[in-house]
């Protein structure tokens, strides 16, 4: 990149040796960053390197301990985000802020509607909607419902809506989280569109591919310390992987070839229906051998959760047949699946993974609790054995801190919290390991570790079903992979031939030849 | 963290800090009458310690708020709010109070049975909320309202039967049997110089605090329960029937109000009358296991605790001051230990990030 956008005569954002404390945790330490105009400035860091610390004290969420914030050259005291836009900063989060049943436009004006006397004038802020959207090529229906448009376009809709406050200055959170290959790019292009204009972007990440593809710097930050400030053409993808986490990474798993053996998980004809009762599943069938990663691809609301929550027995199928080892185990409860071979790394592992409130130490015995060691004659509990059991897996896993056996697991962070899953549902040694999104949320070196176990269990001759909305982590895994779409399986290949133009088309709908 | 720092983190330190606040708060009150604040609560803690008697006094009127409040504590560890403990500490009390009356039986068969019936009763009233609540998803705390208001009016219409009613003009039932009393002996009673409505009840409640203890932090059961009550869908998807959880945590939280009411009943009122408005012993029963953060030790106490306030306001009355001060104090406790909640609440949010 040639950054041709860029006017280094013009610094739009400066933060100067930022730092944040709460009580006795440093959360910034010391942080510097300048952002030119029409420049993209990637901030790179693993979760809890104090990224969104950081641009939540740019977006007057809350102030900096010490250091000084400056826009266009002045300092500013940003104490509230009503005061940062009015300097110029609008801030796209990771989750959307909108009103599902009102219009792109609604959205787009609320809090400053256009007032014609006492009446709104929808009309005028219909046409500035249509007039910013058509500037910047996002080819937005104004007229649109949020609940009836795709996530990438919602993701304009946030755009647009600080574009719309005359925002100059746009921070994106991790926006490439639910998006498909095709959406991704069409990102970047707008992305540009908006520098070529003069405005400045600041994008939060850990993907390094889209840090090479759309950024010209990157600063890098690493247990909250500024670690470097780099032009993006002068690294690769690898040497900011370590920049990031201070060590070196391995991307690649290996992963030895494997006969496939027989079939654990059959899932024939299933239909299902969603929390509202409208059918999502329609007529789904897969197949899992033993030895074997079976990857599925598709973009989320395609009926991945609602199929995993019926194969799991938290969800009833309205139709088709569920069998694992050849026992049929449709609409039984959850138990009857695991009595039968089911585990599984569930995708909110706060919600359904974890009691927060337990003890390490508990939640590692959470389906065992009754069985011996755990417990004497399925009444008293054996604390001791739970606690023993707990430490040795601590260890093995490498759980940390590894005085936490007795804390909440909730005191733990993602990648720890993540871990102590998969320790457990590793330990109940089941043949069949259903795993969505099971990086979601990690940084590298936990995605790294989560990654081994996944390919160690097939390599132990289990069955793993591998859903995943990150098509890297289907790709670099799966030895078959699935793609659903509209709640049926429209398309599949091998791991080792897959395509990600193919597969991105096959997502969104289309067939490939 | 040091010790000191721990101890002002826990939950007891913002009780007893709720505890303070609520008697200043009462203090504010009763100057606002032109009462004299020292010489009331003087009166109130004399009233409580003066002797052997008096204090035996206070845990006659703790012991049902112990059991109720046990009874609150036990199911909200698994997430259901028993406010249906007035209903269910009304019925246990007419069943044992029925059985009291009818059944011609020695006190070592009578005892048991009426305590037995009045934890069936209670059981059956909790259950049958907790059906409805997993058949058909009734709000709990709706059914409970109401099952408290049916309760209500099935023991004053039971209480009005003719093998029932007092012979006399009281508008109440028959006392019951001697034998089915559950007062201490008399001669342990003149010894100790103990009130003469000193009986067996504390020693059940001391009993259910250890058997709540132990269910909740010692068997799988607890186990159950407490995953249910923290995570509900982390239990479920771990294989837990949440349903039955739910189910047989109101079931023994259901007997424990039952047998409450027996206590009550057996060991102080011997009969019941026709009530006229809900007596509130549920909600007192909530405020115990509210001021004992729903542990059982801590319940226990809890319930000592407004027991004996409960009894020493009741004399206050005798030097001209008005016993409601009770119901300020201990609804400013309430307050403030709910609001310490908040407060930590917005600690943990603040520095979360």
């Amino acid at each position: 990149m040639a950054h041709e956008h860029i006017d280094f005569s013009q610094k739009v954002i400066e933060m100067q040796n930022i730092v944040k404390k709460f009580g006795d945790f440093t959360a910034n330490d010391g942080i510097n960053l300048t952002v030119h105009k029409g420049e993209i400035h990637a901030i790179l860091g693993e979760n809890g390197a104090g990224k969104s610390t950081l641009m939540n004290q740019l977006y007057g969420m809350f102030l900096p301990t010490s250091g000084q914030i400056l826009v266009n050259g002045k300092p500013m005291i940003l104490d509230s985000p009503k005061k940062a836009i009015e300097a110029g900063i609008g801030m796209v989060h990771q989750h959307f802020m909108l009103v599902q049943p009102f219009t792109v436009t609604e959205n787009i004006a609320l809090g400053m509607e256009p007032v014609k006397g006492l009446a709104l004038d929808m009309a005028t802020a219909r046409k500035n909607v249509v007039e910013l959207s058509e500037k910047y090529n996002l080819a937005i229906d104004p007229d649109a419902k949020i609940e009836d448009i795709s996530v990438g376009m919602q993701q304009r809709v946030e755009i647009l809506k600080a574009l719309y406050r005359g925002a100059e200055t746009l921070i994106l959170d991790e926006p490439t989280a639910s998006l498909t290959p095709q959406e991704i790019a069409e990102l970047i292009h707008i992305m540009h569109n908006l520098t070529a204009d003069g405005k400045s972007i600041i994008l939060i990440t850990h993907k390094l591919k889209e840090i090479k593809a759309a950024a010209d710097f990157c600063t890098i930050i690493r247990l909250g310390k500024y670690i470097d400030t780099v032009n993006v053409d002068d690294v690769t993808e690898n040497q900011l992987a370590s920049l990031m986490v201070g060590r070196n990474v391995e991307f690649k798993v290996d992963k030895p070839a494997m006969q496939p053996g027989e079939v654990v998980l059959d899932v024939q004809d299933l239909h299902g229906v969603d929390y509202r009762g409208v059918e999502i599943l329609k007529g789904l069938s897969l197949q899992v051998r033993k030895g074997e990663i079976l990857g599925i691809a598709g973009i989320d609301g395609n009926g991945q959760s609602e199929m995993v929550e019926i194969i799991t027995g938290l969800r009833k199928a309205t139709g088709g047949k569920v069998s694992v080892n050849g026992v049929d185990v449709t609409n039984k409860p959850p138990r009857f699946g695991f009595d039968n071979g089911v585990s599984s790394i569930p995708e909110d592992r706060q919600k359904h993974g974890l009691v927060l409130d337990f003890s390490v130490a508990d939640n590692m015995i959470l389906q065992n609790y009754a069985d011996e060691p755990y417990a004497k004659n399925r009444t008293f509990l054996n604390r001791k054995a739970i606690e023993e059991h707990a430490r040795e897996s601590m260890e093995k896993y490498d759980i940390r801190p590894r005085d936490a056996v007795q804390k909440p697991a909730g005191t733990l962070s993602g990648g720890n919290q993540q871990k102590v899953i998969i320790a457990r549902e590793v330990n109940n040694d089941k043949d069949l390991l259903i795993a969505v999104n099971p990086t979601r949320g990690l940084d590298v070196g936990a995605i790294e570790y989560v990654h081994r176990y996944i390919v160690e269990q097939r390599n132990k001759g289990k069955a793993v079903l591998l859903v995943s909305f990150e098509l890297d982590e289907i790709m670099s895994l799966s030895d078959r992979i699935d793609v659903i779409f509209d709640g049926s399986i429209n398309g599949s290949m091998l791991g080792s031939e897959a395509d990600e133009n193919k597969l991105g088309l096959m997502m969104a709908g289309g067939k490939a030849e | 963290m040091s010790k000191v720092e721990k101890f002002l983190q826990s939950a007891f330190f913002r009780t007893l800090i709720s505890i303070v606040v609520g008697f200043a708060v009462g203090a504010v009150f009763l100057a606002a009458v032109q009462i004299n604040v020292g010489a009331a609560y003087g009166k109130l803690f004399t009233s409580i310690f003066a002797n052997a008697k008096s204090l035996s006094y206070s845990v006659v009127y703790a012991t049902p708020l112990i059991i109720l409040g046990l009874s609150v504590a036990f199911s909200f560890r698994t997430g259901v709010f028993n406010i249906g403990a007035e209903g269910q500490f009304v019925v246990g009390s007419m069943a044992a109070c029925v059985v009291g009356i009818l059944v011609p039986a020695p006190a070592i068969v009578l005892v048991p049975l009426c305590v037995l019936v009045s934890a069936v009763a209670g059981a059956v009233w909790g259950m049958i909320v907790g059906i409805l609540k997993v058949k058909w998803g009734i709000n709990e705390v709706l059914s409970m309202i109401m099952f408290n208001w049916i309760a209500f009016y099935l023991s004053n219409y039971i209480a009005g039967l003719p093998a029932i009613k007092s012979d006399g003009n009281a508008e109440a039932t028959k006392n019951v049997q001697e034998a089915a009393m559950i007062l201490l002996p008399k001669s342990v009673i003149s010894k100790l110089g103990l009130c003469n409505s000193a009986n067996w009840g504390i020693f059940v409640a001391i009993l259910l605090s250890i058997f709540c203890y132990v269910v909740i932090e010692k068997t799988t059961l607890g186990f159950s329960l407490k995953a249910v009550g923290s995570n509900r869908d982390a239990a479920e998807y771990a294989g837990i029937n949440v349903n039955r959880a739910v189910l047989t945590a109101l079931g023994i939280s259901g007997a424990m109000g039952g047998i409450a009411g027996a206590m009550n009943l057996l060991g102080m009122g011997q009969r019941i009358s026709i009530f006229t408005a809900q007596e509130g012993y549920g909600f007192q029963g909530i405020i115990a296991a509210l001021i004992g953060n729903s542990n059982p030790l801590g319940v226990f106490f809890g319930g000592l605790f407004y027991g004996a306030i409960k009894y020493g306001g009741s004399r206050l009355n005798l030097i001209g001051a008005p016993s409601e001060v009770v119901n300020v104090i201990m609804g400013t406790v309430v307050f403030f230990i709910a609001i310490s909640h908040i407060f930590k609440f917005r600690k943990h949010k603040k520095e979360g990030k």
